[in-house]
């Protein structure tokens, strides 16, 4: 019967399927170990749309070191990252791009807006092309105050969103 | 030839009240131009006549108002005998009381390092419509990207915050806005912003 | 329901032989850009810059706010070179409202503003280290840039947005000891950088990746407007501290980076030696500095401009000369600003420069032009 059901065109779907099911079969005793190395796994999307960049960057110079947490660390593909930083303002043109960036990253993911105009526009409260806060086009985990963030802040939100992951269900994304 | 100078009120006072005895000395400078700015004036003036207006002479910053018809034939004659070779900055102003736009030319000089101080301000005003469809109304200015290659970026900016159309300008896409922006163009003064 | 993509981001035929590329938003090499490149094999047939995804319309704020409170949002564009960017502004509203500073400000602001030279041109040296595969470049100067954010936060408390030029002056005055700390770090920061020629500009790899691309030839740099590194690498003796010189560079001995190649090379070295030159600046003017006095001329609280008038006052920032155009027509707010930036003025030469380029060389080309996005949409 199995052999009917796998065809060598649709394996991928159903080998996908079957880590769905095993995952939803072995949550509660390993939902734990799930969620732990979904927390050291947090590596951001490369992508830059505010001021807030400058901190960002220097989030991962010699003095802060954020990778010393195993989390933020600079990497290229889309495709095998699971953190959003919203590095400060989103514009009318930047909006859809971001979107589509969010939803061609595979599940889990998570958001992390920083800077006050990623918040709720800041500065930019009143400019005729800043949204007002990213929360109308993408869900946002953890909110990071500060124009821009000191290095400390982000820190201090990526432990925070740790913290947020270890008290999820493992399931949440299936 | 008119040569009007914009001077500050506060030197137009102690002009007024001449019979002070103290501040003799500080009054007659603001009077007397600087040299070679003037003579930068003078010569477009000469060439242009009455075309050409000038704005104001102050040091370092000279001022021509030109006529849309003839800004081509004035930056031409700029770039070719004064020897400015570069745009600094194209940038529009909104005055709807007159129902004109200015566009604003700063040009400067790299080549002539006598000129490395000085900032030549060409502006021109086009006629400026109250419900505009930028690119299709009467709200058009020629380009000068023939003459000055660098205001190629400059004038597209132009032309989507204010609807000003560069006439033989080769590429007059939208730039800075996002690609479905059907509002007024952003920087005319009846667009207004949110909660102001 | 339907949803129909921007024409923008709409999907492109591919011709046979020749093929469109996005370079950006979303791409480890771009910033806050895209680059729209035509690409024949390995080689760069046409591109088009697509700025604009940081467009803020901070001109159109401008014309809300009034003189003071327009201060912190102006200095956003940059903000690690934030003293830069505000400089022209707070120079032109001097003229407006007509203010005199007082002499010991404008030392405190040529020490702010040659320090946020060399934050900024740090910033960028990491970015372009990085970019160009060179980890350490990254490590190194994004290290070394903290002891001057250090001494800038000593100075006016905030990280990287000081907003601490005002008409008038300067928001406060030095703290106490502030000239010894200052000379010691820019002494231990000048010994620092010098390092680094070892390790990245007599790099042969660096050199092969850099030299002979992208070649900027001195008419051409002069024809599209260039300014700033740009320029000055392509052969030009331009720098607004020495031809115009603004507040107290007239008293300071300047000296001008040239360098005659006009390749991505000369334009990633100029940057470099302009950070020796703002250190020296920098002890020239804590030597120079009054040691007492006001540093800020108190103002009204609605200050108001007088009468319609116009300026136009430039600054050498970090990435080059940077106007500000400013009408007034005697009200508290202005009736236009126009920030001319420098990255804007650059930006026409990307296309010119990669048009027969290797598109591996395209990080190269692109970040040596000291383009800074969110300045250059403003």
């Amino acid at each position: 019967m199995l052999k009917d059901l796998v065809t060598p065109e649709n394996a991928n779907v159903f080998i996908g399927k079957l880590g769905d099911i095993l995952e939803k079969a072995i949550d509660k005793p390993l939902g734990y170990a799930i969620n732990w190395g979904r927390i050291w796994s947090l590596w951001p999307v490369h992508i830059e749309t505010a001021c807030c960049s400058v901190e960002f960057g220097a989030a991962s110079s010699p003095r802060y070191d954020v990778e010393r947490f195993g989390i933020i660390e600079a990497f290229g593909s889309l495709r095998q990252c699971d953190l959003v930083v919203v590095q400060g303002t989103i514009t009318r043109k930047m909006a859809p791009r971001l979107r589509l960036v969010y939803d061609q990253m595979p599940e889990p993911k998570y958001v992390i807006a920083m800077g006050a105009c990623a918040i709720t526009g800041g500065l930019y409260f009143d400019s005729y092309n800043v949204l007002p806060g990213i929360d109308g086009v993408i869900p946002v985990d953890v909110y990071v105050p500060g124009c821009p963030p000191r290095p400390e802040t982000l820190i201090q939100g990526c432990i925070l969103l740790q913290e947020k992951i270890k008290r999820m269900k493992a399931r949440k994304f299936v | 030839m008119s040569t009007e100078t914009e001077n500050p009120p506060a030197d137009a006072k102690p002009e007024v009240a001449t019979p002070k005895p103290a501040a003799k000395k500080p009054e007659e400078t603001p009077i007397e131009l600087p040299a070679f700015e003037k003579s930068i004036s003078d010569k477009i003036v000469e060439k242009f006549g009455d075309k050409v207006e000038v704005g104001f002479v102050k040091e370092d910053r000279v001022r021509i108002n030109v006529g849309r018809e003839n800004v081509h034939d004035v930056a031409e004659f700029i770039r070719d005998e004064l020897n400015y070779d570069h745009v600094e900055s194209v940038s529009g102003v909104d005055y709807p009381q007159d129902n004109e736009i200015e566009v604003v030319y700063h040009l400067g000089s790299y080549s002539d390092s006598s000129l490395a101080r000085q900032i030549l301000v060409l502006a021109t005003r086009a006629q400026r419509e109250t419900n505009p469809i930028p690119g299709n109304d009467a709200t058009k200015l020629p380009t000068l990207r023939d003459v000055f290659y660098s205001v190629e970026f400059h004038e597209r900016e132009v032309f989507e915050m204010f609807g000003v159309f560069f006439e033989g300008h080769p590429d007059n896409r939208r730039l800075l806005l996002p690609e479905d922006w059907a509002d007024l163009p952003p920087l005319r003064k009846d667009f207004a912003i949110k909660g102001r | 329901m339907t949803f129909t993509l921007p024409p923008g981001l709409a999907l492109q035929k591919v011709d046979e032989r020749i093929m469109t590329l996005n370079v950006g938003p979303q791409h480890p090499g771009s910033g806050h850009m895209r680059i729209i490149v035509q690409i024949d094999g390995d080689y760069i047939v046409a591109c088009d810059p697509d700025p604009g995804y940081v467009h803020r319309g901070e001109e159109k704020m401008a014309e809300y706010r009034n003189y003071i409170t327009n201060i912190p949002h102006l200095e956003r564009p940059v903000i690690h070179d934030s003293c830069n960017v505000l400089y022209p502004y707070v120079l032109g509203a001097e003229e407006i409202l007509g203010i005199e500073v007082p002499e010991r400000a404008k030392y405190v602001r040529v020490i702010a503003s040659e320090l946020n030279r060399c934050i900024y041109i740090m910033y960028w040296l990491a970015i372009y280290g990085i970019f160009l595969g060179h980890s350490t470049m990254f490590m190194w100067p994004a290290g070394d840039r903290e002891l001057l954010i250090d001494l800038m936060e000593k100075m006016t408390g905030a990280r990287v947005t000081h907003a601490h030029f005002v008409p008038g002056g300067v928001r406060n005055d030095l703290p106490p000891n502030f000239e010894d700390v200052c000379l010691r770090q820019v002494n231990y920061f000048e010994k620092r950088i010098k390092e680094y020629a070892a390790v990245f500009y007599d790099n042969p790899i660096l050199i092969s990746r850099t030299r002979d691309t992208g070649v900027l030839s001195r008419q051409d740099a002069i024809k599209y407007g260039t300014t700033g590194s740009v320029l000055r690498a392509s052969g030009v003796d331009y720098d607004l501290r020495v031809k115009e010189p603004y507040d107290v560079y007239d008293e300071l001995d300047v000296h001008t980076n040239v360098m005659k190649e006009g390749d991505s090379y000369a334009r990633s070295r100029i940057p470099w030696l302009d950070m020796m030159e703002s250190c020296n600046i920098i002890r020239q003017a804590l030597q120079k500095m009054p040691k007492s006095g006001s540093v800020r001329t108190k103002l009204k609280p609605n200050p108001k401009g007088k009468g319609l008038n116009s300026v136009y006052k430039r600054v050498e920032s970090g990435r080059g000369s940077l106007g500000c155009y400013i009408v007034s027509d005697g009200k508290t707010e202005p009736y236009r600003v126009k920030l001319s930036v420098p990255s804007f003025r650059n930006l026409i030469a990307l296309p010119n420069l990669l048009r027969g380029e290797k598109l591996g060389n395209m990080p190269s080309v692109y970040w040596s032009l000291n383009y800074w996005p969110v300045e250059a949409d403003r």
